[in-house]
């Protein structure tokens, strides 16, 4: 009798649990999105991957995302004949980018992507839409910091597990001391703060972070840029939208909505993107 | 402790009460001091703008940072947690049985499981899973993680619970022609279960706070949720602070309810075995909270269940 | 196999076990004697000792060690500018040393604590009755005791330390095992196994010992009643 009853309560425990852990699955999935969702694309609608966290380029405010990235991908699913109602985001960190591309999680990725070779190897990009290269944010009043050759003996800010960081310690500026965070949010907190002299990555990544109304006018991205990033529409290796996303991305730039949707992510920063380079040229589908 | 505590000094008297008084209020003013210097530092660095505080705490910062993260932590934490009293069971009961090649396994098993880092188990089945193009990676590389090694915490309470059950419980189970497999499953370990009650809600704090390890391998939980909302904010101090708040509640609160449970099973074992069988099961609590052997640190909360089973011996 | 041998070589794997090592010893030092105070405070007969005691406690044992990581390096040293060397890091290898302090000394308190438990009352009211103040009393009669009793929960406190020594990687100690060990498994995937085991017998060789010395220490040291 008693044995009864306390498997029973435990049986009852584990049900709850398991229950609660699945009715929170379903409700999680709308407003959490991102890693736990996992959903596949219903008949008419779009899976677009971003990121969540990089204010300025994707960014999940709210049940909203906002951002450079997110316009460009907007306009791109428009043009694809996708209402903005019919896409559904997800996030898609940097570690996990080629994996939800290759196992059909999401169709497409407007995530601070870098067209690289080895990456092609795995997934297959449209684009570029734009061009970013490796830069400093600094102190708004700061003047002696100029490049990633002036770094000696400054304290640096990157996040863990990037190679931007490791770069300018190889490359330039032997003597810096580097500080490894897990996010650039917790970067720019050190920056403002005067523990760290410089925050490097993207500079149009550092320029979203500056133009964050609580940063501006107490940091700046120093504008030199030493790298060169090829931002491109992460796709699917066998995806035939290729040469659709890249007239799409034409036409956003021929219409003005490319410019317009840059100014309003760097709003504030004073920052100009390296204009030999953007609006880039798209590269030839068949790489 | 009650006992000692008056035990082991003399009420205070008037002249001990004023040196009291006097260091409380020596006490008062340093911590206040530290504090003073600690709250002007950071309005420097004008980290006390309202505007940073109020932003973190907004309705939107719960309708869509915090109660979405909360929802991951304990989705993860609740199967995680049912998940090791799966895992637990059986290698809980493996490493009683009478056959020595399936307790040498479970014993190897359960002592692997129990020295590697959580984070170490979380990074590896993450990075394992996402290159075998699972989804949900980071979910099941943390819900993984912790059952793995809460389960062999709960593998470790189950022996030593059983291990505590006056040898009468098992005698009595073979004596009416029971095997020793049935013995255990029938007889042993359901109590043992009952005397664990408290020692698994600890073990629920354990994988509550060890869910925020989550944050490292980028799995949205509450940390991690708070993270997102301080970085669009630039306030990520803020939103880190209301998040160590959220957890220390949490946490607090189950930890009490814990002490509860175990002072209500106490009282009714005592009430309804025979006093022997009554210390035997508190004595349960002591061990698996505690841990006679080698069990982990993080539990660390014998001291509540410990005056009984201590003093009574 | 000679690959792979050569990858170890290359990632300093043995350096990376080294750090959490000094991590552990010193951490383990310091939470030890951070914990024997708040313990004495929890015992002692002033109320707002007792209560900031158990305060300290409340706070630190349910708070993840992830948030007082975080804290140390963007509230602390971020914020406060509280620095422990010029080295960067040095430094941060020491804001690690004192949040892992902190944090476990919570653990350490009330592991001794359990120990002072196991102290019958009649010897408090022998130490009493032949006229020790608290301080000697607690000193000389109860603590030793409280510690051979302790020895137990504090072996499992110290091994838990030693696997906790791995959450040094949210306060930008980069050179320890779990971070090394995701950096390799990234740039390796292909010895994703041969990768992680390493690191887990690692660990098991560490902690191991610490749990077989600590269980026959206190069957040893038990006082016998």
């Amino acid at each position: 009798m008693r044995r009864t009853r306390i498997t029973g309560a435990i049986a009852l425990a584990a049900t709850a649990a398991l229950a609660l852990a699945a009715c929170s699955d379903d409700s999680g999935s709308g407003d959490t999105g991102g890693d736990t969702g996992g959903e596949a694309e219903g008949g008419d609608s779009v899976t677009i991957g971003i990121k969540y966290d990089q204010p300025g380029l994707g960014f999940m405010d709210g049940d909203t995302p906002t951002g450079f990235d997110v316009e460009v991908a907007k306009y791109v699913a428009g043009e694809l004949g996708y209402s903005e109602d019919q896409i559904e985001w997800m996030e898609s960190p940097s570690a996990q980018r080629e994996t939800l591309l290759s196992t059909g999680q999401v169709d497409m990725i407007f995530a601070t992507y870098s067209i690289t070779d080895e990456r092609r190897e795995q997934v297959s990009f449209a684009g570029p839409y734009f061009v970013a290269g490796q830069d400093l944010l600094v102190a708004a009043d700061n003047t002696d910091i100029t490049g990633p050759d002036t770094l000696d003996g400054k304290n640096l800010c990157s996040v863990t597990g990037s190679t931007s960081a490791q770069r300018i310690k190889d490359e330039y500026s032997e003597g810096v001391n580097l500080l490894e965070q897990p996010g650039y949010a917790e970067c720019v907190t050190a920056l403002t703060s005067g523990q760290v002299d410089a925050v490097t990555t993207d500079d149009i990544i550092l320029a979203g972070l500056g133009a964050l109304p609580e940063n501006a006018g107490q940091v700046k991205v120093v504008g030199n840029t030493f790298s060169e990033e090829l931002y491109g529409v992460g796709i699917p290796q066998d995806s035939d939208q290729c040469e659709a996303i890249n007239e799409a991305i034409t036409k956003m730039v021929d219409d003005g909505a490319w410019q317009e949707a840059l100014d309003a992510a760097t709003e504030g920063t004073g920052y100009t993107p390296n204009a030999d380079l953007n609006p880039p040229e798209y590269e030839p589908c068949d790489m | 402790m009650k006992v000692e505590k008056t035990v082991l000094f003399d009420a205070p008297g008037p002249r001990a009460r004023r040196r009291i008084l006097l260091g409380n209020i020596v006490g008062a003013i340093v911590v206040a001091g530290l504090a003073a210097v600690v709250l002007v530092r950071l309005g420097e660095q004008g980290q006390l703008e309202p505007s940073l505080w109020l932003n973190a705490v907004d309705a939107d910062a719960w309708a869509y940072y915090y109660w979405p993260g909360f929802l991951a932590t304990i989705r993860a934490a609740a199967v995680a947690i049912v998940g090791a009293m799966i895992f637990g069971l059986v290698f809980g009961v493996g490493r009683l049985s009478s056959r020595l090649l399936v307790r040498t396994v479970c014993g190897a098993v359960v002592e692997f499981f129990r020295a590697v880092p959580v984070l170490l188990m979380m990074v590896f089945f993450w990075l394992l899973f996402a290159n075998a193009g699972l989804p949900s990676s980071s979910y099941w590389g943390v819900v993984v993680a912790l059952i793995l090694y809460n389960g062999s915490v709960v593998a470790e309470l189950v022996r030593s619970g059983v291990h505590g059950l006056p040898s009468g419980q098992r005698e009595a189970g073979l004596s009416i022609g029971l095997t020793r497999g049935q013995s255990l499953r029938s007889v042993e370990v359901p109590q043992a279960l009952i005397a664990m009650l408290p020692a698994l809600m600890s073990q629920l704090v354990v994988v509550l706070k060890d869910s925020a390890l989550g944050a490292i391998i980028s799995y949205p939980e509450l940390l991690q949720s708070a993270r997102r909302l301080g970085s669009g904010n630039s306030n990520i101090l803020q939103t880190l602070t209301v998040a160590a708040v959220l957890f220390i509640v949490i946490n607090w609160s189950l930890t009490k309810l814990a002490e509860r449970l175990g002072r209500s099973l106490k009282r009714t074992s005592g009430r309804t075995g025979t006093t022997a069988a009554g210390a035997g099961v508190a004595a349960v609590g002591v061990s698996a909270a505690g841990g006679t052997d080698g069990d982990t640190g993080d539990a660390g909360d014998a001291g509540e269940g410990g005056s009984g089973g201590g003093d009574g011996t | 196999m000679q690959e792979y041998l050569d990858i170890v070589r290359e990632y300093d794997v043995l350096g990376a076990f080294w750090v959490n090592i000094q991590l552990a010893f010193w951490a383990a030092l310091f939470s030890l004697v951070l914990g024997s105070i708040l313990a004495l405070f929890r015992i002692s007969p002033i109320p707002s000792l007792q209560w900031a005691g158990s305060a300290y406690v409340t706070v630190f044992r349910n708070m993840p060690l992830t948030i007082i990581m975080v804290f140390m390096v963007l509230g602390a040293w971020g914020q406060l500018e509280f620095s422990l060397a010029t080295d960067f890091d040095t430094n941060f290898f020491w804001l690690a040393v004192v949040g892992l302090t902190i944090y476990h000394a919570a653990f350490v308190c009330e592991a001794i604590r359990s120990g002072v438990n196991t102290v019958p009352v009649g010897q408090a009211e022998a130490a009493r009755s032949i006229g020790l103040p608290f301080v000697a009393a607690a000193r000389l009669v109860i603590l030793p005791q409280a510690f051979r009793g302790a020895i137990a929960p504090l072996g499992n406190v110290l091994i838990a330390l030693i696997k906790n020594t791995t959450v040094a990687a949210a306060a930008s100690v980069a050179t320890e095992t779990s971070s090394v060990m995701r950096t390799m498994i990234e740039f390796r995937p292909d010895y994703i196994y041969a990768i992680f085991f390493t690191f887990a017998i690692g660990y098991v060789i560490l902690v191991t010992p610490v749990g077989l010395l600590s269980t026959s220490l206190s069957r040893k040291l038990a006082v016998a009643r």
